[in-house]
């Protein structure tokens, strides 16, 4: 009964929610549409909850809106019957809602368990790790470590495992599905505690860029903690896997020159970037920087522009955060002491650390060179860019 | 106060009046300082409550700060819960039970008299650091490990933890009080199943208080050990675990929203039947379904925690727990209707507010019902989905039903009418302002915006639908403008009322409006559960009047202020960090303590 009554409701329950909200418009969180069995899952049972209660605010409403237009008092009017009860009356309304409750609970609890899957063998198991506002992203097997914006494949079970580096965050990609808190892991004299550690085991099966941002305040800008789930055919997981660990080099002159300051400042403190010197951890990796969705974890749109700014700015642009700017301190870091030209150089070879483009190549064309990040077009189907931040004050 | 007191107050001096005030044990005038104390925070929480929409009405906004926006949205929480929606309980609580049992005052005046004492020195507390820009920013649930001294080094969360439980401490002592009230204090022939539905909802409410405080004050405790002195309850660095204080904050925290909720039932109970001129239907059932959710309530919490990882099967058991609650409280609707199906209905304020609580509150319990469902849960938790939820839980069910409470008691405290024009313009805009607001809200959180984010992404479209919430909001502005002025105008100017204005079945509409100092100049004998309808005889002007040897009642005492006083200061002077400067506080509440044991209670 489940199956062909949610496959009703799965087509109807997103129609109606646009229909009652007047506007179709595109919701790049939306919950009612994913992409992976493991959120459709979710969905149906809002979709079976909504059916059956639903209705039953609609007669409430219906039968009060009676009663007030029929019961209302007439002038010359009769005295209203004392009437105390009905045991009969009660009895059925406390059945027949009794009915529903069974009705909705028995496919919610087979779909909790549904959700809680073991991690399968042939997952692609990625570590998906909160910090104090942005998401790092392991990939143990392939020796892959990025922030903000991760890769994955269709058609293949991912197993995210979550824990946080700080306090509890929630990972929430509303297109792939429901949220799943990423605690902190705890430590005892014995070692670490795996308790409270979540994982989700999903299969996406369309390829997009999916939106999501943490979901448990945890601090000053949690609102800024977002983050993009890129998912791709298998074969372009591929190619991106091979150049993650084999990135490029810059070629623009001002990127070499950016290249040089980054790789001889305190950047190198906190950031890694695959294949050179810099090994920090303590920050987000910087490999591929130039194709993330954004910078600061979805504070600005990934523009050189915004880029330099943001070397300049950062404590300013997003509270609380432990990166320093070239005057500010922050988190007990002292100020960078890059100038303007220094930071536009800097932002030319983060922009120029990109992926292929398109990651696979066709199969008659030769791989095309990606062009510099200064001169580059957005490339078509790509996302609008996120508006500037906060306008920093000038030099 | 009553106009009575209003009278004899103008041939007193202002000191006088300051001292009666400040040492009354009258359960009335203290039900009026609950009252009025409340909505003065109540006015606070809704400024907090602006500055959100405020914020909010654009993508990418930047009109508040972060830190400050996080600070708002903790002291929205916090106020609303703890300074607005208890105290609000309370103070209808202290003015009617009394009544509506036939009893001259609470079982202990003087412990009602420090109750709101200790409410009042908490709610200054926690107010002094949102003035300093220094007030809790950690959520109104305070989550370990974020609340601790690493992540949150600021005194922000200290006022949390220390201001919470000095209104703890409240609680508690009013729920006692209540609780000895209701069983000791009943007139003749008041029987328990004679009560009225308010009284019975108070009953129970209080029993959670009494139950769900005191778990809350173990994990303030822990938290405030852990600020303080480096305890590890919630430190994961030392072993120590933050899922623990969620399990202890919804133990209490689910229990706290039938703590709010139930009051409102009671006034529902109570305004239904009187404007529909028809019994409750099915008293008994009202009755028992009130304390049946009392009892589920304690089984629920984990409904709160369905992202966190309890694994399946605590998600399945909370998962049903939480909708067998929704069949007690799906019974209460239909016995609502059921009372006026049939009836004669007078369409006053109080019961436009009350069949509004009806109506709403069945909207918030539907959209509870899809958020019981624990896979579905996984979407909506902490989006605004569940922020839309509890508004109509809160706005529409606690909220209104107190607007109907203020509009249908009123003549009774003050001997006065609010006026009904003002009334229903109050009605009007508060009703169309707060569905304007939080019905779009659950599609706001459909389609993807978590709570608690100071920003959201413009690409998220939802910054129409935010701005058309935000502008709504200056509706319900407007309507509690309409509430305030038609308070204060018809505390003087509002048509004078009779003893039982409404035709009310209850004792409380037996004697004077306001009543005297006494209540009841002889206890009332109660023959049924609506005693003015059915031995109207009985209740005539012997119920309030004097007799000649005057009325023994209790003295008014000072050193429930100061006992007060001496609790919250000793929980203040831990902010010193100064180990014996908590003992200072320790020896004012000590010295006031024994005075209060030895002083002569009247």
């Amino acid at each position: 009964m489940r199956d062909g009554f949610s496959k009703y409701a799965r087509r109807l329950a997103p129609g109606v929610l646009i229909l009652l909200a007047g506007c179709a418009g595109d919701y790049p969180q939306i919950m009612t549409q994913p992409v992976s069995e493991w959120g459709q899952i979710q969905i149906d049972i809002w979709a079976l909850v909504t059916w059956w209660t639903v209705p039953i605010l609609v007669i409430v409403i219906g039968v009060l809106a009676f009663i007030l237009v029929r019961f209302r008092e007439r002038p010359g009017g009769p005295e209203p019957k004392h009437v105390y009860g009905s045991t009969k009356i009660e009895v059925i309304w406390t059945v027949i809602p009794a009915i529903i409750v069974l009705i909705i609970a028995i496919p919610t609890i087979q779909a909790i368990f549904a959700l809680q899957e073991e991690v399968p063998e042939d997952a692609l198991v990625v570590e998906a790790i909160g910090h104090q506002w942005w998401w790092e992203f392991r990939y143990p097997e392939e020796g892959i470590i990025t922030a903000n914006q991760f890769y994955v494949p269709v058609g293949r079970p991912v197993a995210l495992m979550l824990r946080s580096n700080d306090v509890i965050h929630s990972f929430w990609i509303p297109r792939l599905g429901g949220k799943r808190d990423v605690n902190p892991v705890v430590r005892t004299p014995e070692g670490v505690e795996p308790m409270h550690l979540n994982h989700i085991v999903l299969t996406v099966d369309s390829a997009g860029e999916y939106l999501g941002q943490c979901a448990e305040f945890c601090g000053t800008s949690h609102a800024i903690m977002r983050m993009m789930a890129v998912a791709v055919e298998p074969e372009e997981y591929d190619a991106w896997v091979e150049a993650m660990t084999v990135p490029e080099e810059p070629e623009a002159d001002l990127a070499q020159v950016g290249h040089d300051i980054f790789m001889r400042s305190t950047c190198i403190a906190c950031h890694a970037i695959e294949g050179t010197r810099a090994q920090g951890r303590l920050g987000p990796d910087l490999t591929m920087m130039g194709d993330r969705f954004s910078i600061g974890a979805g504070l600005m749109a990934n523009t050189e522009e915004n880029m330099t700014e943001w070397l300049l700015h950062a404590p300013e642009l997003k509270k609380g955060i432990l990166m320093p700017g070239a005057r500010v301190e922050a988190g007990g870091m002292p100020p960078t002491a890059l100038s303007r030209e220094d930071a536009r150089a800097v932002a030319a070879y983060l922009a120029s650390l990109r992926l292929p483009d398109p990651l696979v190549p066709a199969p008659t064309a030769p791989a095309a060179d990606p062009p510099a990040g200064a001169e580059r077009e957005p490339a078509a189907g790509e996302r609008e860019p996120l508006p500037m931040g906060p306008e920093p004050e000038s030099d | 106060m009553p106009t009575t007191e209003t009278t004899r107050s103008t041939s007193r001096s202002v000191g006088a009046v300051l001292w009666d005030w400040l040492t009354t044990v009258d359960h009335k005038k203290i039900g009026i300082l609950y009252g009025a104390t409340a909505l003065v925070f109540f006015v606070l929480g809704g400024v907090e409550a602006m500055l959100i929409r405020w914020q909010l009405s654009r993508p990418e906004a930047a009109f508040i700060d972060p830190d400050l926006y996080n600070q708002l949205f903790t002291m929205h929480g916090v106020t609303m819960v703890f300074l607005v929606g208890m105290p609000i309980a309370v103070a209808f609580f202290n003015y009617l039970i009394p009544l509506q049992i036939g009893a001259r005052d609470v079982a202990f005046p003087r412990l009602n008299a420090f109750s709101y004492w200790v409410f009042l020195f908490g709610g200054i507390f926690m107010y002094t650091s949102v003035f300093a820009g220094i007030a809790p920013d950690g959520g109104w649930f305070g989550y370990a490990n974020l609340s601790l001294r690493e992540y949150s080094p600021g005194p922000n969360m200290d006022f949390y933890a220390l201001g919470l439980q000095i209104l703890g401490i409240g609680s508690i002592a009013g729920g006692v009080n209540f609780i000895t009230t209701i069983i000791n204090l009943r007139a003749p022939g008041m029987k328990f199943m004679r009560m009225p539905l308010f009284t019975w909802m108070a009953f129970v409410t209080s029993f959670i208080i009494i139950t769900a405080l005191p778990v809350l004050a173990v994990a303030l405790f822990m938290l405030t050990f852990d600020r303080f002195w480096d305890t590890h309850f919630f430190n994961v660095m030392a072993g120590g675990d933050p899922v623990l204080w969620q399990h202890l904050f919804w133990l209490f925290g689910h229990p706290e929203v039938y703590i709010l909720i139930l009051p409102a039932f009671g006034i529902a109970s109570e305004v239904i039947p009187t404007f529909s001129r028809k019994p409750l239907f099915g008293y008994a059932i009202m009755v028992f379904s009130g304390v049946l959710i009392g009892f589920i309530s304690w089984g629920v919490w984990g409904h709160h925690m369905f992202t966190t990882g309890m694994g399946p099967i605590a998600d399945a058991f909370f998962t049903i727990s939480t909708m067998i609650i929704a069949i007690p409280t799906g019974v209460k609707v239909f016995n609502w209707l059921a009372t006026m199906w049939g009836g004669a209905i007078r369409f006053t304020t109080a019961m436009l507010f009350a069949v509004a609580m009806v109506a709403l509150f069945t909207i918030g319990g539907i959209s509870g019902m899809m958020h019981a469902a624990s896979p579905a849960d996984l979407q909506q938790h902490d989006t605004y989905f569940v922020v839309a939820h509890f508004h109509y839980v809160l706005i529409g069910g606690l909220l209104m039903g107190v607007f109907a409470g203020f509009y249908y008691w009123y003549p009774k405290v003050s001997g006065r009418f609010m006026s009904e024009k003002l009334g229903k313009w109050h009605f009007w805009t508060f009703f169309i302002g707060f569905n304007a607001v939080f019905f779009p809200m659950h599609w706001v959180g459909l389609f993807g915006m978590p709570r608690r984010i100071y920003t959201y992404a413009e690409e998220l479209n939802l910054g129409a639908l935010n701005l058309f919430m935000s502008a709504m909001s200056l509706f319900m502005v407007v309507g509690t403008m309409f509430f305030i002025w038609n308070l204060v105008r018809s505390w003087r100017k509002g048509e004078p009322a009779v003893a039982n204005p409404w035709g009310g079945s209850t004792l409380e509409w037996s004697t004077t409006s306001p009543p005297p100092d006494f209540n009841f100049a002889e206890l009332p004998v109660v023959r049924s559960r609506n005693p003015l309808w059915d031995n109207p005889e009985d209740y005539d002007e012997r119920v309030h009047t004097e007799p000649a040897g005057g009325v023994h009642m209790p003295n008014p005492s000072f050193w429930p202020l100061i006992t007060a006083f001496g609790s919250a200061i000793t929980l203040i002077l831990f902010m010193t960090h100064i180990w014996w400067m908590p003992l200072v506080g320790l020896a004012i509440t000590a010295v006031a303590t024994i005075n209060w044991a030895f002083e002569p209670a009247g």
